[in-house]
Protein backbone atom coordinates (compact mmCIF):
# COMPACT_ATOMS: atom_id res chain seq x y z
CA UNK A 1 0.00 0.00 0.00
CA UNK A 2 1.59 3.24 -1.45
CA UNK A 3 1.06 6.39 1.16
CA UNK A 4 1.66 9.74 0.98
CA UNK A 5 2.62 11.68 4.55
CA UNK A 6 2.50 15.94 4.93
CA UNK A 7 4.48 17.82 7.65
CA UNK A 8 3.50 21.12 8.48
CA UNK A 9 4.55 23.39 11.09
CA UNK A 10 1.53 23.98 13.51
CA UNK A 11 -0.36 27.41 12.88
CA UNK A 12 1.24 28.92 15.72
CA UNK A 13 4.93 28.06 15.23
CA UNK A 14 6.77 31.02 13.14
CA UNK A 15 8.08 29.89 9.93
CA UNK A 16 10.17 32.21 8.91
CA UNK A 17 11.07 30.45 5.38
CA UNK A 18 7.63 30.28 4.34
CA UNK A 19 7.58 34.25 4.87
CA UNK A 20 10.71 34.55 3.23
CA UNK A 21 9.14 32.60 0.14
CA UNK A 22 6.19 34.94 0.07
CA UNK A 23 8.04 37.61 -0.11
CA UNK A 24 9.86 36.21 -3.14
CA UNK A 25 6.78 35.75 -5.13
CA UNK A 26 5.27 38.68 -4.03
CA UNK A 27 8.49 40.15 -5.99
CA UNK A 28 6.91 38.45 -8.87
CA UNK A 29 4.68 40.50 -8.68
CA UNK A 30 1.82 37.80 -7.47
CA UNK A 31 0.43 39.69 -4.78
CA UNK A 32 -2.85 37.81 -4.31
CA UNK A 33 -0.74 35.05 -2.66
CA UNK A 34 -0.26 35.19 0.98
CA UNK A 35 0.08 32.60 4.01
CA UNK A 36 2.53 30.98 2.41
CA UNK A 37 3.94 28.06 4.76
CA UNK A 38 6.66 25.70 3.83
CA UNK A 39 6.36 21.88 4.66
CA UNK A 40 7.56 18.18 3.93
CA UNK A 41 5.91 15.21 1.39
CA UNK A 42 6.96 12.06 2.13
CA UNK A 43 5.85 8.84 0.18
CA UNK A 44 6.15 5.45 1.74
CA UNK A 45 4.85 1.93 0.96
CA UNK A 46 3.50 -0.38 3.52
CA UNK A 47 4.05 -3.97 3.01
CA UNK A 48 0.57 -5.03 5.02
CA UNK A 49 -2.55 -6.45 3.66
CA UNK A 50 -4.66 -4.81 6.17
CA UNK A 51 -5.25 -0.91 5.75
CA UNK A 52 -6.02 0.03 9.58
CA UNK A 53 -2.73 -2.12 10.27
CA UNK A 54 -0.87 -0.20 7.54
CA UNK A 55 -2.36 3.09 8.86
CA UNK A 56 -1.36 2.52 12.47
CA UNK A 57 2.40 1.66 11.12
CA UNK A 58 2.64 4.92 9.32
CA UNK A 59 0.98 7.05 12.42
CA UNK A 60 3.89 5.41 14.35
CA UNK A 61 6.23 6.94 12.33
CA UNK A 62 4.73 10.16 11.90
CA UNK A 63 4.65 10.46 15.98
CA UNK A 64 7.95 9.12 16.60
CA UNK A 65 9.93 10.54 13.56
CA UNK A 66 8.71 11.99 10.25
CA UNK A 67 7.21 14.92 13.04
CA UNK A 68 7.87 16.72 15.44
CA UNK A 69 4.78 16.92 17.52
CA UNK A 70 6.25 19.86 19.64
CA UNK A 71 6.25 22.27 16.70
CA UNK A 72 5.06 19.94 13.57
CA UNK A 73 1.41 18.32 11.95
CA UNK A 74 1.10 15.99 10.16
CA UNK A 75 -1.40 14.50 7.58
CA UNK A 76 -1.49 11.15 5.84
CA UNK A 77 -3.00 9.75 2.74
CA UNK A 78 -3.40 7.06 1.22
CA UNK A 79 -2.38 6.45 -2.89
CA UNK A 80 -4.46 4.10 -5.15
CA UNK B 1 35.01 12.53 37.47
CA UNK B 2 34.45 10.15 33.82
CA UNK B 3 32.93 10.92 31.15
CA UNK B 4 31.43 9.85 27.77
CA UNK B 5 31.43 11.65 24.57
CA UNK B 6 29.18 10.19 21.96
CA UNK B 7 30.04 10.29 18.35
CA UNK B 8 27.55 10.55 15.85
CA UNK B 9 28.48 10.54 11.98
CA UNK B 10 28.33 14.22 11.49
CA UNK B 11 29.73 15.16 14.93
CA UNK B 12 32.62 18.16 14.76
CA UNK B 13 32.99 19.10 18.51
CA UNK B 14 33.58 15.99 20.04
CA UNK B 15 37.30 16.24 20.20
CA UNK B 16 37.34 20.06 21.17
CA UNK B 17 34.88 18.64 24.26
CA UNK B 18 37.23 15.73 24.81
CA UNK B 19 40.06 18.43 25.30
CA UNK B 20 38.13 20.80 27.54
CA UNK B 21 37.29 17.73 29.71
CA UNK B 22 40.82 16.41 29.69
CA UNK B 23 42.00 19.93 30.37
CA UNK B 24 40.14 19.76 34.04
CA UNK B 25 40.99 15.91 34.77
CA UNK B 26 37.63 14.64 33.80
CA UNK B 27 39.01 11.16 31.85
CA UNK B 28 37.15 11.00 28.95
CA UNK B 29 36.30 8.06 26.62
CA UNK B 30 34.75 8.72 23.36
CA UNK B 31 31.80 6.29 22.18
CA UNK B 32 30.43 5.72 18.75
CA UNK B 33 26.46 5.96 18.19
CA UNK B 34 25.92 2.41 17.19
CA UNK B 35 27.45 0.64 20.39
CA UNK B 36 25.04 -0.32 22.75
CA UNK B 37 26.44 0.12 25.97
CA UNK B 38 27.99 2.72 27.83
CA UNK B 39 31.47 2.65 29.80
CA UNK B 40 31.25 3.40 33.47
CA UNK B 41 30.86 7.14 33.56
CA UNK B 42 29.60 10.35 35.66
CA UNK B 43 28.99 12.37 32.75
CA UNK B 44 27.71 11.94 29.03
CA UNK B 45 28.31 14.71 26.71
CA UNK B 46 26.42 15.51 22.95
CA UNK B 47 28.76 17.05 20.72
CA UNK B 48 27.79 19.44 18.36
CA UNK B 49 28.03 19.34 14.91
CA UNK B 50 25.76 18.23 12.15
CA UNK B 51 24.58 14.55 13.03
CA UNK B 52 23.40 13.19 10.15
CA UNK B 53 23.52 15.84 7.91
CA UNK B 54 21.01 17.46 9.68
CA UNK B 55 18.58 15.48 7.91
CA UNK B 56 14.72 15.67 8.01
CA UNK B 57 15.30 17.78 11.32
CA UNK B 58 18.44 18.58 13.18
CA UNK B 59 19.23 16.13 15.76
CA UNK B 60 15.99 13.77 14.75
CA UNK B 61 18.24 10.67 13.54
CA UNK B 62 20.59 10.46 15.92
CA UNK B 63 18.20 11.13 18.93
CA UNK B 64 16.76 7.37 17.54
CA UNK B 65 20.75 5.70 17.49
CA UNK B 66 21.14 2.86 19.18
CA UNK B 67 23.12 4.21 21.71
CA UNK B 68 20.39 7.12 23.16
CA UNK B 69 18.68 4.13 24.46
CA UNK B 70 21.45 3.81 26.97
CA UNK B 71 21.91 7.38 27.45
CA UNK B 72 17.92 8.01 28.27
CA UNK B 73 18.63 5.27 30.93
CA UNK B 74 21.29 6.95 32.00
CA UNK B 75 19.53 10.39 32.28
CA UNK B 76 16.90 8.57 33.90
CA UNK B 77 18.59 7.33 36.35
CA UNK B 78 20.19 10.83 37.64
CA UNK B 79 23.29 10.62 35.76
CA UNK B 80 24.37 13.69 34.10
CA UNK B 81 23.79 14.40 30.61
CA UNK B 82 25.28 17.79 29.07
CA UNK B 83 24.06 18.33 24.96
CA UNK B 84 26.02 21.46 23.41
CA UNK B 85 24.33 22.91 20.39
CA UNK B 86 23.72 19.77 18.27
CA UNK B 87 23.62 18.17 21.21
CA UNK B 88 21.13 20.25 22.79
CA UNK B 89 19.13 19.93 19.69
CA UNK B 90 19.35 15.94 20.21
CA UNK B 91 18.28 16.18 24.14
CA UNK B 92 14.84 18.19 23.11
CA UNK B 93 14.04 15.49 19.99
CA UNK B 94 14.65 12.54 22.77
CA UNK B 95 12.28 14.44 24.26
CA UNK B 96 14.85 14.53 27.83
CA UNK B 97 14.45 18.17 27.21
CA UNK B 98 11.56 20.16 26.50
CA UNK B 99 10.58 22.50 23.76
CA UNK B 100 12.42 22.47 19.94
CA UNK B 101 15.34 24.49 18.15
CA UNK B 102 13.73 26.09 15.15
CA UNK B 103 15.55 27.76 12.25
CA UNK B 104 17.06 31.05 12.98
CA UNK B 105 14.77 33.57 13.15
CA UNK B 106 16.61 36.08 10.03
CA UNK B 107 17.45 32.22 8.53
CA UNK B 108 21.18 32.80 8.40
CA UNK B 109 23.57 30.76 10.16
CA UNK B 110 25.33 32.62 13.18
CA UNK B 111 29.00 32.44 13.90
CA UNK B 112 29.90 35.13 16.91
CA UNK B 113 30.77 35.62 20.27
CA UNK B 114 27.87 36.17 21.83
CA UNK B 115 26.72 37.15 25.76
CA UNK B 116 24.90 35.29 27.99
CA UNK B 117 23.56 35.61 31.62
CA UNK B 118 23.58 32.92 34.20
CA UNK B 119 19.86 32.81 35.49
CA UNK B 120 20.34 29.49 37.40
CA UNK B 121 23.53 28.47 39.28
CA UNK B 122 22.05 25.66 41.07
CA UNK B 123 23.12 23.25 39.08
CA UNK B 124 25.18 20.73 38.74
CA UNK B 125 26.61 22.54 35.68
CA UNK B 126 26.37 26.08 36.66
CA UNK B 127 26.97 25.91 40.73
CA UNK B 128 30.52 27.58 40.70
CA UNK B 129 29.18 30.35 38.30
CA UNK B 130 28.02 33.40 40.55
CA UNK B 131 24.36 33.73 39.65
CA UNK B 132 23.57 36.77 37.08
CA UNK B 133 26.81 36.08 35.82
CA UNK B 134 27.86 37.13 32.32
CA UNK B 135 29.32 35.02 29.86
CA UNK B 136 30.78 35.07 26.78
CA UNK B 137 31.04 32.04 24.85
CA UNK B 138 30.87 31.77 20.89
CA UNK B 139 27.56 30.56 19.55
CA UNK B 140 27.81 28.68 15.08
CA UNK B 141 24.63 27.54 14.39
CA UNK B 142 21.15 27.73 12.01
CA UNK B 143 19.05 25.94 14.19
CA UNK B 144 19.17 28.29 17.67
CA UNK B 145 15.63 29.33 17.94
CA UNK B 146 14.22 28.16 20.76
CA UNK B 147 10.68 27.76 20.68
CA UNK B 148 7.92 25.59 23.31
CA UNK B 149 4.56 25.57 24.39
CA UNK B 150 3.38 28.17 26.76
CA UNK B 151 2.47 25.81 28.48
CA UNK B 152 6.49 24.35 28.41
CA UNK B 153 7.36 27.90 29.27
CA UNK B 154 4.99 28.67 32.14
CA UNK B 155 6.31 25.17 33.71
CA UNK B 156 10.47 26.06 32.62
CA UNK B 157 9.96 29.36 34.54
CA UNK B 158 8.25 27.58 37.53
CA UNK B 159 10.83 25.10 37.80
CA UNK B 160 13.65 27.39 38.02
CA UNK B 161 14.54 25.83 34.46
CA UNK B 162 16.29 28.30 32.34
CA UNK B 163 19.66 28.23 32.80
CA UNK B 164 21.55 30.58 30.42
CA UNK B 165 19.90 33.89 28.96
CA UNK B 166 21.03 35.49 25.20
CA UNK B 167 21.80 39.16 26.79
CA UNK B 168 24.00 42.21 25.45
CA UNK B 169 27.78 43.47 27.21
CA UNK B 170 25.88 44.79 30.30
CA UNK B 171 23.36 41.94 30.82
CA UNK B 172 20.23 43.56 29.55
CA UNK B 173 18.21 40.57 28.19
CA UNK B 174 16.03 42.26 24.98
CA UNK B 175 15.10 41.13 21.73
CA UNK B 176 18.36 43.42 20.80
CA UNK B 177 20.39 40.79 22.34
CA UNK B 178 18.37 37.94 20.91
CA UNK B 179 20.67 36.38 17.99
CA UNK B 180 18.18 33.69 16.37
CA UNK B 181 14.80 34.62 17.86
CA UNK B 182 15.10 31.99 20.96
CA UNK B 183 11.52 32.48 23.44
CA UNK B 184 12.71 34.33 26.44
CA UNK B 185 15.90 34.82 25.04
CA UNK B 186 16.38 31.25 25.97
CA UNK B 187 19.91 29.98 25.51
CA UNK B 188 20.41 26.92 27.90
CA UNK B 189 17.87 24.83 30.05
CA UNK B 190 18.17 21.88 32.43
CA UNK B 191 15.38 19.11 33.03
CA UNK B 192 13.12 19.48 35.72
CA UNK B 193 16.00 16.95 37.94
CA UNK B 194 18.65 19.34 36.81
CA UNK B 195 20.99 16.43 35.80
CA UNK B 196 20.25 17.34 32.02
CA UNK B 197 21.42 20.58 30.44
CA UNK B 198 21.28 21.52 26.42
CA UNK B 199 22.79 24.62 25.46
CA UNK B 200 23.23 26.46 21.93
CA UNK B 201 26.75 28.49 22.80
CA UNK B 202 29.90 26.05 22.78
CA UNK B 203 32.04 26.34 26.34
CA UNK B 204 34.22 24.02 24.55
CA UNK B 205 35.24 26.41 22.51
CA UNK B 206 36.70 29.28 24.90
CA UNK B 207 38.28 27.67 27.95
CA UNK B 208 42.27 28.31 27.15
CA UNK B 209 43.14 32.32 25.82
CA UNK B 210 44.94 30.62 22.92
CA UNK B 211 41.61 29.90 22.47
CA UNK B 212 40.26 33.69 22.60
CA UNK B 213 38.72 32.87 25.44
CA UNK B 214 38.23 31.19 29.01
CA UNK B 215 34.46 31.84 30.03
CA UNK B 216 33.30 28.07 29.36
CA UNK B 217 35.77 26.73 32.07
CA UNK B 218 33.30 28.03 34.48
CA UNK B 219 30.58 25.32 33.13
CA UNK B 220 33.77 22.55 33.15
CA UNK B 221 34.85 23.41 36.77
CA UNK B 222 31.59 23.43 38.03
CA UNK B 223 31.29 19.31 37.08
CA UNK B 224 33.75 18.73 39.28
Amino acid sequence: MKFEIFVTLKKEVLDPQGKAVEGAIKNLGLNSISNIRQGKYFTLEINEQEQSKALSQAEEACKKLLANLTIEEYQIRKLD
Amino acid sequence: MKASVIVFPGSNCDRDVQVALEKFQISTTMVWHQDTSLPKCDLIVLPGGFSYGDYLRCGSMASKSKVMNEVIKFANKGGYVFGICNGFQILTETGLLPGALLRNYKLKFICKDICVKTTNNQTPFTNKISVQKILTIPIAHNEGNYFASQEEINTLKENNQIVFQYCDVDGNISDQSNPNGSILNIAGIVNKNKNVLGMMPHPERVIDQILGGTDGQEIFKSLL
